[in-house]
């Protein structure tokens, strides 16, 4: 260690002692004594000028070598040499020392309880529905799926027609629908993001869609917003074994269960022909039975099927050349399995009390 | 669909439990929702013959019967029911049973006289909601057997949630046909053998809509007996189905509805005038309806009509004029086939939905009205007796449904399914489902248009096999399943019954065609973790808000917002045109709850610029209030204020690359102002020429009348504006070091700071590397109305060390220029 040598001698410096004709070994003893009662590194300092700095009382010695015979002067140098270097070496002990007790004194000064809070700002939260949609997101994007989205503000076409639901097709009475005086309607469901994808993209397709939708319908378990992932692919080849692929890989990655069972059960929906609901072993007893599953076991989370012919002739895609399959999913349903939420509601209430258990 | 577990095991009965069953057909596509006892518990209730009725000595409203329940003497039974008497077969609770609810029947004594059980109403038994009086059995109901054993009432009832397409099970019938092809059962009908007219007279029909009504069928039935009952097994049937018995006649309707899927009608024949019409409506008509509504019709409407105008709102409902009633005789009855576009959408139209409607606008087999008629009319006779006549049918052969011949091709149930099944398996399926096979060697839809197959060859091998032929069947569904309309349908019927469990999990080969997202497009997930990091937390409130709110928070309020023509309420019945209303509303009942500090942000569409020209635009908003820190020690509470939040925005436009390029412009005039905000506290925002959004205070008339604090501030962005980012460009780092010179001016209170930057990047030249400003001072020690700004200059070059002479040229030229231009005096 190095330190600097200060410019100036400390006001506050005992007295040198002046005696002109010391003897050396007095002196170095002198020194020596002067070193080892240096309480702290300023009144080390304070002994090195004494002794040693420009005008030190040992300096001094060398400076008088002149008043010496010549012949005797190589030898009384050596002495005051030898003398200098032993009080040198003392001082850098000394010097260790106090540095030592100085950083332990500094070490002891700053302890700081570290059980203290933390400081500054908090993080918030992402909305658990949010969260939850991030990580379909995710899932799917690493089996290559893009994201594309759609307007809320939907035409009669894109969210039914297209779709194969003809004005009057009983399947409209299963969405409830909010209309605009215009005729437009507000999508109940994110699947006409994929007509909008087929309209402007060539095949091959692999798209999921994310968002808002609406039904006009609102009580204990149905709020008239809440969130869909669509998602669908369009290849030379793709089969329902192959949707059933996927959809093994998407729910057993979601829910983190390499062994959650899924079962298919054929259902209907105008868009996909063959079209099938797809329940999971329920998530929260394992399949015994439970409230959440109301006894069945089963959870059904959602539906999926093959690209129906008519859809396809409807955006201009050749079903003898293009396969197709298609799914989709309630984004709410999916968190409150994962997440244990258990009332819907919760979840447009935005309370903060909920909103930040999700961080 | 409702119906009792024994009524479909008439029909069919599998080796399979209740549970069992029912999960077979949520399998097959047929969802159970629901397995239910058709009758609660209860136990010791037996039939009893009423003997004798006497009334009680101290209690005007009780009777003292004597009741035999096959037991060596007489019960001796209170009873306070009305309708008690003589002769009647009735339920008796015998001391010791239980009944529904835990209600133990014991001896009692009722104002003195002892009562040895208890004569039970149907609510009582569970077997009905409400009663009144007591239960009344047939005179053949068997003296002192066990109630629950002659009613069979340990039977389930089965409620099936049914998909629109599959219309054929809405029947016993249905459901039994599907039970006997998933087990490989057959399934035993009821005789319908046709009834011998006992008369000719003959009712004239007309089938003015053929293509809606294709067929209509009636009969003329006379001479019913009006005080005839509903035989018990009927009318418990009817019961297990959650249908009420009303008369044989509808009774019986709804009996062979349930039955065979078929819903007819019963006119009384007196009320009719005049041939009767099938045609549409004329708008204007009236209509008294059965449920006592009446409706005015519009010009689209299938009516039964006779002379003297609509009787009946075809497939729907009939009318309140021509319906039976408790004196009714002689009866038109009514069995058509009603196209379903022509009944679908009507119902709803009119605000109606019937178990009629509901089964013509999903569909009908079009083959079922005869066997239906034949079927009610057996029925009836058998309850009312009556005279009929000859079936009447009016048909329009070309406008009935025709089966589709449809080829399905061996190679495309791969294609589709991913499974190749053996061609007897598939017979076999198709062959139970009622389906017509003929081998098939026609060649493929491919080489019809031989462009595609030519592009396809080679594309994969079983492209390969359908140019060798596709060889398969020409297949011929059933009349019920006109929901098989194109090959893919045959496949899903195959899929279905082989299993979609049994249907392997691939993994398909896929080109890699994913497109990424741009670099720089705007990444919403990292803003929103950007400000969840800045103690941010993300809602989700409603797209709809109610016009007040809208209009509160619409920088443009002049244009008429997006309005619901159907809103759930008037609170959510227009489409927000900024996200402020909802957060200010989370914001609200959070402070309402005791939550001194929050932040928000929400992300979603806004719809501006009103209907005409409507732009669904995505959008982030944020809004806090309270302590920009949450409470802790070691850090002075300060409540949030603009700059704050700028710098919260800031950090979120960061990711653009083109921070340098925002600009805040305070509005220069009122008009300019946002009207939700402080106009002395708000800027637009500017991203260079795009305008990107705002942020500001919000108004403080607006805070007092939302009962806010003051200091709540807002921002909102239209993403969409946001562009594409500044892809980060490297620049050399300069070898030699920086050297700084502070420097503090003067200059009026109302200059902003932007002004002053400005003229010092320009004035300064390339060597000003950055600019800071670490004061603003107003106060004594300078002019009245005026401020001092101290910045700092950072100033490198990048091929030289820099010498006192080039920076005091260079902040030299800088005070002159704000000397010169904004009229700033340095401080010294």
């Amino acid at each position: 260690m190095v330190l600097e040598e200060p410019m100036t001698q400390r006001p506050d410096a005992d007295p040198i002692d002046a005696d002109p004709t010391p003897d050396l070994a007095d002196l170095e003893s002198a020194a020596l004594a002067a070193v080892n009662a240096a309480a702290d590194l300023a009144a080390l300092d304070d002994v090195r000028v004494r002794y040693l700095g420009k005008s030190g009382v040992l300096t001094a010695q060398l400076k008088s070598l002149g008043a010496l015979p010549k012949a005797e002067r190589p030898a009384a140098g050596q002495r005051i040499n030898d003398a200098k270097r032993v009080v040198q070496d003392a001082l850098e002990a000394r010097r260790a020392v106090l540095e030592e007790q100085q950083l332990a004194v500094q070490l002891r000064d700053e302890r700081i309880d570290v059980t203290l809070p933390g400081r500054g700002q908090t993080p918030g939260a992402l909305h658990p529905v949010t969260r939850a949609m991030a990580r379909i997101e995710r899932l799917f994007a690493n089996a290559g799926f893009s994201i594309a989205e759609g307007p809320e503000v939907e035409d009669d076409y894109h969210n039914f027609e297209a779709l194969n639901i003809p004005a009057h097709h009983p399947a409209r009475a299963m969405h409830d629908t909010f209309y605009f005086p215009d005729g437009r309607l507000l999508r109940t469901h994110t699947s006409p993001v994929q007509i909008r994808v087929m309209e402007t993209q060539p095949p091959p397709l692999r798209i999921i869609a994310p968002g808002r939708v609406y039904r006009c319908d609102s009580d204990l378990t149905h709020t008239p917003m809440f969130h869909q992932v669509e998602g669908f692919l369009v290849d030379r080849e793709a089969t329902f074994a192959d949707l059933k692929g996927v959809l093994y890989d998407f729910l057993r990655n979601f829910f983190e269960q390499d062994d959650l069972k899924l079962r298919f059960r054929p259902s209907y929906f105008p868009f996909t022909e063959p079209s099938a609901e797809v329940d999971v072993q329920c998530v929260k007893c394992g399949g015994r039975g439970c409230r959440v599953c109301k006894q069945s076991g089963w959870l059904e989370v959602l539906g999926c099927g093959m690209i129906h012919p008519e859809v396809f002739r409807q955006v201009g895609i050749d079903s003898e050349q293009w396969l197709g399959y298609a799914f989709g999913m309630g984004v709410e349903r999916l968190a409150m399995l994962r997440y244990g939420v258990d009332d819907l509601r919760l979840y447009f209430e935005n309370d903060l009390r909920f909103l930040s258990q999700f961080a | 669909m409702r119906f009792s577990e024994s009524w479909l095991r008439e029909w069919v009965n599998p080796p399979l439990a209740a549970q069992a069953l029912c999960d077979q057909l949520s399998m097959a596509g047929l969802e159970v929702d629901a397995l239910e006892p058709v009758a609660p518990v209860f136990s010791g209730v037996a039939v009893g013959a009423v003997m004798a009725v006497e009334p009680h000595p101290d209690a005007t409203k009780l009777r003292v019967c004597r009741v035999d329940v096959g037991e060596e003497e007489p019960l001796q039974i209170v009873c306070g029911a009305a309708n008690v008497a003589a002769g009647q077969r009735v339920p008796v609770a015998r001391i010791g049973a239980v009944l529904p609810g835990d209600f133990k029947i014991k001896k009692a004594k009722l104002r003195g006289v002892a009562s040895q059980g208890m004569i039970c109403s149907a609510s009582e038994l569970g077997l009905a909601e409400r009663s009144e009086g007591i239960m009344t059995l047939p005179g053949d109901a068997p003296v002192g057997e066990d109630l629950r054993a002659w009613l069979a009432l340990d039977d389930q009832a089965i409620e099936l949630d049914l998909t629109p397409d599959r219309s054929d099970c809405l029947s016993v019938a249905g459901v039994a046909r599907e039970v006997g092809v998933l087990n490989r059962l057959s399934v035993t009908e009821p005789a319908a053998t046709p009834v011998a007219p006992a008369h000719d007279d003959r009712y004239s029909v007309q089938l003015a809509a053929p293509a809606a009504c294709p067929r209509y069928l009636c009969r003329i039935i006379r001479e019913l007996d009006p005080s005839a009952e509903t035989p018990l097994w009927m009318t418990e049937r009817l019961r297990r189905s959650g249908l009420r018995p009303i008369s044989p006649m509808v009774d019986v309707t709804n009996y062979v509805l349930l039955e065979l899927g078929q819903p007819l009608h019963a006119f009384d024949l007196e009320k009719l005038e005049g041939p009767i019409q099938v045609r549409l409506s004329q708008s204007g008509e009236r209509l008294a309806l059965l449920n006592d509504e009446a409706v005015e019709l519009d010009d689209d409407t299938l009516v039964i009509a006779d002379s003297n105008g609509p009787v009946a709102m075809a497939g729907v409902m009939g009318g309140a004029a021509s319906a039976v009633s408790e004196t009714t005789r002689d009866i038109l009855l009514e069995s058509a086939f009603f196209a379903p576009e022509a009944i679908a959408g009507r119902a709803r139209r009119y605000g109606l939905h019937t178990d009629s409607s509901h089964r013509f606008e999903r569909g009908v087999d079009p083959m079922l009205q005869q066997r239906a008629i034949e079927r009610a009319t057996a029925l009836l006779l058998s309850i009312a007796g009556g005279r009929p006549g000859p079936v009447v049918e009016a048909c329009s052969e070309g406008d009935l449904p025709q089966p589709a011949s449809l080829l399905l091709r061996r190679t495309r149930i791969r294609q589709v399914l991913g499974i190749a099944p053996d061609d007897a398996q598939v017979v076999d399926i198709l062959s139970r489902l009622g389906m017509a096979l003929e081998p098939s060697l026609e060649r493929g839809r491919d080489d019809d248009a031989g462009e595609h197959s030519a592009g396809a060859k080679g594309t994969n091998e079983n492209r390969a096999r359908d140019d060798v032929g596709a060889e398969g069947w020409q297949v011929t569904a059933p009349s019920q399943r006109f929901d098989i309309q194109r090959e893919v349908d045959l496949i899903a019927e195959i899929g279905r019954i082989y299993g979609y469990n049994a249907i392997p999990v691939t993994h398909a080969r896929s080109a890699a065609f994913t497109r990424a997202p741009q670099e720089m497009a705007f990444d919403l997930q990292l803003a929103r973790r950007t400000l969840v990091a800045r103690g941010y937390f993300e809602a989700i409130t409603y797209s709809f808000v109610s016009p007040e709110q809208n209009g509160s928070f619409d920088p443009r309020p002049s244009s008429a917002p997006l309005s619901l023509a159907n809103p759930l309420s008037a609170e959510l019945s227009v489409m927000r045109s900024s996200l402020w209303p909802g957060l200010i509303q989370v914001m609200r009942q959070n402070l309402a709850r005791q939550q001194p500090r929050v932040r928000l942000f929400e992300t979603g569409l806004r719809f501006l610029d009103g209907a005409e020209n409507l732009r669904q635009s995505p959008s982030l908003a944020g809004a806090v209030v309270g302590p920009v820190l949450a409470e802790q020690w070691g850090a002075a509470r300060r409540l949030v204020d603009f700059f704050d939040l700028k710098a919260d925005l800031e950090a979120v436009l960061t990711q653009t690359g083109r921070l340098d390029a925002l600009r805040l412009g305070p509005p220069a005039t009122e008009s300019d102002a946002h009207p939700a905000l402080h106009p002395g506290q708000s800027a637009e925002l500017w991203l260079g020429e795009q305008s990107i959004g705002w942020i500001g205070t919000l108004h403080p008339l607006l805070a007092r009348r939302l009962e806010l604090p003051n200091e709540v501030q807002l921002f909102e962005i239209d993403l969409a504006a946001l562009g594409v980012g500044e892809r980060p460009a490297f620049e050399p780092l300069s070898r030699f070091p920086s050297i700084r010179r502070d420097l503090a001016i003067v200059v009026p209170a109302t200059l902003p700071f932007e002004r002053v930057r400005q003229t010092v990047m320009a004035s300064a030249g390339d060597l000003l590397k950055q600019l800071i400003l670490f004061d603003q001072y107003q106060g004594d020690k300078i002019e009245a109305d005026h401020k001092s700004l101290a910045f700092g200059l950072i100033l490198q070059a990048s091929s030289q060390t820099l010498i006192d002479a080039e920076v005091d040229a260079v902040v030299q030229a800088v005070v002159e220029r704000l000397e010169q231009e904004l009229g700033a005096k340095r401080r010294t």
